[in-house]
């Protein structure tokens, strides 16, 4: 909205009027406030939401990480690093971690590249692209709860389809029960709930391509298969890069939902990541300081990860 | 031998539409072809289809004596200049120049000394490791025309590739393309909606209106010889007046207004005459009319362009609007009645009804 302030005169030999231009000695792309607090007061809200459920709750999980709580919270006793030293130093920590690691990089890289593959083929279609387009996003709009529960029923022990369809090949799948079994349901009930959002983004992606560049790569390239790893592939790196990013949040922390409807909160020997472990050792494990120790870690991680991405990708990706 | 035929080349779209309407062009090696015409009247689709980005909805169109329409645009043999020059934006213009011929298998060290050659013709050597966005717009345009260049195809094919820049590089660039060419002997078709690129570039033109050919020709040719009143209104700056007349006993007649007189050598029925601004003399009123036209128009504006300057005037009694060229520094005053003539040479005859031209 343009501001509506007295002129400070500069329209020469005028009298007073409203200008759109002059305003107190600056021009109009900056708005000017009555009082200086108000531009706080409009922040303040946006600035309450992440205090409360961002700031202070990460407070207070580095707080209680150096305190030993009785179970039931009547007491505490500040321990140092000793739970920081407990989980770094636990074998089930590092195993743990390992599978987080080779779940993440699984569901990241399916995730991106099945996606990817779907939007480059969609970006094709001409007839009833739309449709086609739309039906791949459908998937969305499913809360990670009820995507973990389709993917629970398509891989029941009894009525599963892809259990059946696993028996035609001769693999007896026991999902909950075994350990390989488990974590394969898992990474692909999570990289199914993460293509579309992914879609999506490549698809816009490729729409932003310039048609004449790929006409030009159509003149100067017969291969599409090298077409694309030359030209369209460095062309979406931007969104490409953003989705990374997107996804190893998702792989880390957003696929709780789904890995606990898959263990039906009864994780026995079977693999979970870190983020559920935290919720297991927090709340059915009643270790609160163990478990804000290992929540710390978690958030130190993401910091780092998130810095080597900007600092070693971004270097290498092209923004036009 | 790179010669291009197009044989009765039709292109019809989704719904019917045809925009381009049985077009048949015989262009020799070596030759410089521009495409002309208003925007819509299927230029640039039938560039695209000789370059293999459209399909051919019907009909024929060779490269070099083989037949192309199936045939993938990077087997075709061509290079293409694009309007918004279309550069790789994340190759440095090294690799936007190698990249064609990398695709197709070249030893590195010929396509450095092809780089190397064509970015000394261009005079884009000291760029070379610059990515595009670092260019400026005048820059941008050198490096695609250097990525046609390495490639020594069989034909360059430009659309609108000049209408990006601002006037004075355009003029550069123009003259540029043409000496390149000329140069390299390589077959051209150059699309354009602006008649003077058109005229200055081609050695033929090939004057399109709504899908169809108007007029094939050398330009002057073309000037001289207008087939159609599209074509004469559309080739010239400022374009041929043309003046829709009657015919009476004593000859020609305005339609409008008093002020037209002429004879009528055809015996023609009803005509549109054409006058380029160039062919009108201001004479003395009273001149004898002898076998050309004579006109008096009321002058409304006069604009002088530094060389010449122009008459925007209108026939005498309420008729079409007449473009005079005077030599520069003369002035008339405005709203004067001016007596014009012009020799019999100079008129151009058109068909009432069809536009086409009538030969007197």
């Amino acid at each position: 909205m343009r501001p509506h302030f007295p002129c400070d005169g500069r329209c020469a030999g005028s009298a007073p009027h409203i200008c759109h231009l002059h305003v107190r000695g600056d021009t109009m792309k900056k708005v000017q406030f009555n009082s200086r607090w108000m531009p706080y007061a409009f922040l303040l809200p946006q600035l309450s939401i992440v205090a409360i459920f961002f700031l202070w709750p990460a407070a207070e999980a580095v707080r209680s990480s150096f305190y030993l709580e009785d179970p039931f919270g009547f007491s505490s006793t500040f321990v140092g690093f000793d739970n920081f030293t407990d989980t770094l130093t636990s074998s089930n920590y590092a195993r743990v971690a390992q599978f987080t690691a080779v779940f993440t990089v699984l569901v990241t890289f399916f995730s991106l590249a099945l996606a990817l593959l779907l939007a480059v083929k969609a970006d094709k279609v001409l007839r009833a692209g739309s449709t086609y387009k739309t039906l791949l996003m459908w998937v969305y709009a499913v809360a990670p709860p009820v995507a973990g529960l389709i993917g629970i029923l398509l891989f029941d022990q009894h009525v599963g389809p892809l259990v059946d369809f696993a028996a035609l090949f001769g693999w007896k799948m026991q999902i909950g029960v075994n350990y390989f079994d488990t974590s394969f349901a898992m990474v692909v009930i999570s990289v199914w709930k993460q293509i579309p959002v992914n879609f999506i983004f490549f698809l816009s992606g490729l729409q932003g391509i310039s048609r004449s560049v790929q006409e030009a790569a159509n003149i100067d390239c017969r291969s599409g298969f090298r077409r694309f790893w030359t030209v369209t592939f460095p062309l979406l790196a931007p969104t490409g890069f953003f989705l990374l990013i997107i996804n190893v949040t998702y792989a880390f922390f957003d696929t709780f939902g789904i890995i606990d409807v898959v263990l039906k909160t009864e994780p026995g020997n079977n693999p979970v990541t870190l983020v559920y472990k935290v919720y297991l050792d927090g709340f059915r494990g009643n270790d609160l300081g163990g478990s804000s120790a290992q929540s710390v870690l978690l958030m130190l991680f993401v910091f780092i990860l998130t810095i080597i991405q900007f600092r070693l990708i971004e270097r290498r990706v092209h923004y036009s | 031998m790179s010669n291009i035929t197009l044989d009765q080349v039709r292109k019809v779209y989704a719904g019917n539409v045809e925009a381009v309407k049985g077009v048949s062009i015989d262009i020799a090696d070596g030759e410089f072809i521009v495409l002309v015409g208003p925007s819509g009247c299927g230029k640039s689709t039938l560039l695209r289809m000789i370059a293999g980005l459209e399909d051919i909805s019907s009909g024929e169109i060779s490269i070099g004596d083989r037949v192309v329409n199936k045939v993938d645009p990077a087997d075709r043999d061509i290079a293409m200049v694009f309007q918004n020059y279309a550069l790789y934006p994340h190759m440095s213009v090294y690799k936007n120049l190698a990249y064609g011929l990398t695709n197709r298998g070249m030893p590195k060290s010929e396509i450095d000394r092809r780089v190397k050659e064509a970015a000394d013709i261009l005079e884009i050597g000291d760029y070379l490791d610059r990515k595009p966005r670092a260019l400026s717009g005048g820059q941008r345009q050198r490096v695609a025309m250097g990525r046609a260049i390495v490639r020594e195809p069989a034909a360059f094919l430009f659309d609108e590739p000049l209408s990006n820049l601002d006037a004075k590089l355009r003029v550069q660039m123009r003259v540029e393309i043409k000496r390149l060419q000329k140069e390299l002997g390589t077959t051209s078709v150059y699309v354009t909606h602006d008649q003077l690129e058109a005229m200055t570039l081609a050695d033929r033109l090939v004057v399109l209106n709504g899908g169809n050919i108007e007029q094939i020709g050398a330009p002057i040719a073309v000037y001289d010889k207008p087939a159609s009143t599209f074509v004469a209104s559309f080739i010239g700056s400022p374009a041929m007046n043309l003046i829709e007349t009657v015919s009476d006993a004593g000859g020609l007649k305005a339609k409008a207004g008093t002020g037209l007189q002429g004879g009528n050598p055809g015996g023609l029925q009803a005509c549109t005459v054409g006058i380029r601004p160039e062919h009108l003399q201001v004479v003395e009123a009273g001149t004898p009319v002898g076998d050309g036209l004579t006109l008096t128009v009321k002058v409304n504006v006069l604009e002088p362009v530094g060389a010449e300057s122009y008459i925007y005037g209108t026939i005498d009694g309420g008729g079409a609007p007449v473009v005079i060229r005077i030599e520069s520094h003369q002035t008339y005053d405005i709203n004067a009645i001016l007596t014009l003539h012009a020799a019999a040479k100079d008129v151009h005859y058109f068909d009432a009804e069809t536009g086409r031209r009538i030969e007197s």
